[in-house]
């Protein structure tokens, strides 16, 4: 009886890992189907012969390096500029009082709370007014200040003892070396946290860029991904789902390698 | 000396001060200059002819029938989305809390969907979803049930939206759900078996209030979100058929290129509602998580 009810849940549990993994193996095994066994009744579950020519037709669609090009590097700037920006803010916050400090961190807090999808248009006419539209400085600069990272790392370096920095500074050690030899290697978890929360929230970022860019240049893989079914036609979904398959793959062999801290990140940016 | 003492006061201000030229250059400027851009008719070629109408935007707005039917499709969105996905996050949170090497491949798995973009989760069930010679419909018809037009008819692709975004969210929850199950002391539930207390009465009694106050927090976050839904609807339905599916955001998006004053305004409409939406949240929440 128990036997059986071991079996039964398992199956159960089968079942729901199916339902949300499935559809990721129907994309892979779509994307080296042909037409024809597209649209073959019943299904074709696994492709008679794979047809690697998808990849190629899907990549023709359009200046693809580029978008991966401009994936990549928006994805790292952004990671990389809020580092600089984020770990002297949070220190400031964490370690110094100062007249004003309640005011500005409670600046902070808002700006995690105005979303982007409020505040696009007037964004927009002032980043045009400046003339950076053509470039991928739009998709870039806006997200230089990441309120969560600050927040969180606050909260990390607050927990550093303070007896710490004391001695340090006993042993003439500047305010910037405290920063490179202590905090940042104290902190190591959370800056892993945050830049990995960065590069998923940015590689797969669509709303920003569809209303920052104007021009094939400039555009991320998201947006190369998503006009494929504009270029290819809405029935060649074999090519679609080729393509769709590029935008994949690279997070999810992120995600196998680095899932607990994925998971990690997610969470923590959840309960705060 | 002295000179050193002046840079220690500074100091602070000098290390935020990257980090507020971002806050204050992208997020309150903009805040502010989109209430003032709700009060004119902008002109995006010839911006000195752009207009101040004062809250014309506003009365054209709250009269026009289309911004209720967006407001009407965005409650709806919401509401489904948030029922459904706490509903059966809490219920796989539930059933896949204890430890075991399965329940954690199941747990990574349908958290999977969550790291992925919308744009690739959108295309993929637009495949699924496809009449004709989509899998869903193949699986209908094979167990003889009728199928469905999905994202192609104003009936039901409301409903399929919500679909894939429950689909979407249900892994990101239910990790937070757990996170919340696991860290009640497991001497609350060995004291109530000792009370012969039942499994129906230790959930209600026991382990739904204990995790209320996340729950809470996730009823916030969702309802926030949702309202903020575009990508899905943008790539999936372009707002259709019929207007069927257009959301708040969506609305905004298809008028910033020519009525620009008007969609600002429209924006300004959204930023009280979720300003709302999170002030009564947390007013609920700070009673709320006082029994903890």
């Amino acid at each position: 009886m128990k036997q059986v009810r071991r079996t039964l849940e398992f199956l159960l549990k089968a079942i729901v890992l199916l339902v949300f993994v499935f559809p990721f193996l129907w994309m892979i095994s779509t994307s080296l189907q042909t037409l024809q066994e597209t649209l073959r009744f019943p299904p074709t579950w696994i492709p008679a012969s794979p047809q690697w020519m998808n990849f190629v037709t899907a990549m023709n669609a359009g200046p693809f390096l580029t978008y991966a090009k401009n994936s990549v590097i928006i994805t790292f700037s952004i990671i990389v500029l809020q580092m600089i920006v984020m770990i002297p803010a949070a220190y400031s916050f964490a370690k110094y009082r100062f007249f004003g400090k309640e005011i500005l961190f409670s600046m902070v807090l808002l700006a995690f709370m105005i979303p982007g999808q409020v505040t696009f248009i007037p964004v927009y006419l002032m980043l045009a007014d400046w003339g950076l539209i053509k470039t991928l400085l739009p998709q870039i600069i806006p997200f230089m200040s990441n309120a969560f990272g600050i927040f969180l790392l606050r909260q990390y370096f607050m927990q550093i003892p303070q007896e710490i920095i004391e001695s340090a500074r006993l042993d003439n050690a500047g305010e910037f070396k405290i920063i490179r030899k202590i905090m940042i290697p104290m902190s190591m978890p959370a800056l892993a946290t945050i830049a990995l929360f960065s590069f998923v929230s940015h590689w797969n970022d669509y709303f920003w860029p569809l209303v920052m860019t104007d021009s094939a240049g400039v555009r991320p893989l998201t947006m190369g991904i998503a006009m494929l079914r504009e270029t290819e036609g809405i029935s060649n979904w074999h090519v679609i789902m080729a393509g769709n398959v590029v935008l994949v793959v690279p997070i999810l062999i992120v995600y196998v390698f680095a899932s607990k801290q994925i998971v990690r990140a997610f969470v923590y940016s959840g309960i705060k | 000396m002295d000179k050193k003492l002046i840079w220690e006061r500074i100091r602070p201000y000098v290390m935020v001060l990257p980090a507020m030229t971002g806050i204050v250059l992208f997020v309150m400027y903009p805040v502010l200059y989109l209430i003032k851009l709700s009060f004119y008719k902008y002109n995006l070629l010839n911006k000195d002819k752009s207009k101040f109408i004062g809250l014309d935007n506003f009365t054209q707005i709250f009269t026009r029938e289309d911004f209720y039917r967006t407001l009407a499709n965005t409650v709806v969105y919401t509401v489904g989305v948030v029922v459904l996905t706490m509903a059966i996050s809490l219920l796989i949170a539930v059933w896949l809390n204890k430890k075991g090497r399965f329940n954690a491949v199941v747990q990574a798995g349908i958290f999977t969907p969550h790291i992925i973009s919308i744009v690739s989760i959108a295309l993929v069930w637009m495949w699924l979803m496809e009449p004709s010679h989509g899998i869903l419909n193949f699986l209908l018809k094979s167990v003889g049930l009728p199928t469905s037009q999905w994202l192609q008819s104003s009936k039901t692709a409301m409903i399929s939206i919500i679909i894939v975004s429950v689909w979407h969210n249900i892994g990101y929850y239910t990790l937070i759900i757990v996170a919340a199950l696991q860290s009640i002391p497991p001497s609350i539930y060995e004291a109530a078996a000792l009370d012969n207390a039942s499994k129906s009465k230790m959930f209600f009694k026991i382990t739904l209030p204990l995790i209320s106050p996340q729950l809470f927090f996730i009823l916030i976050i969702m309802t926030i979100g949702s309202f903020k839904v575009f990508d899905t609807v943008k790539i999936m339905t372009g707002g259709g058929p019929n207007g069927a599916t257009t959301t708040l955001v969506y609305y905004i998006y298809e008028f910033r290129t020519n009525s620009i004053g008007y969609a600002s305004a429209t924006g300004v409409v959204l930023m009280a509602i979720i300003a709302l939406l999170t002030f009564i949240y947390f007013r609920l929440l700070s009673k709320k998580v006082h029994y903890q």
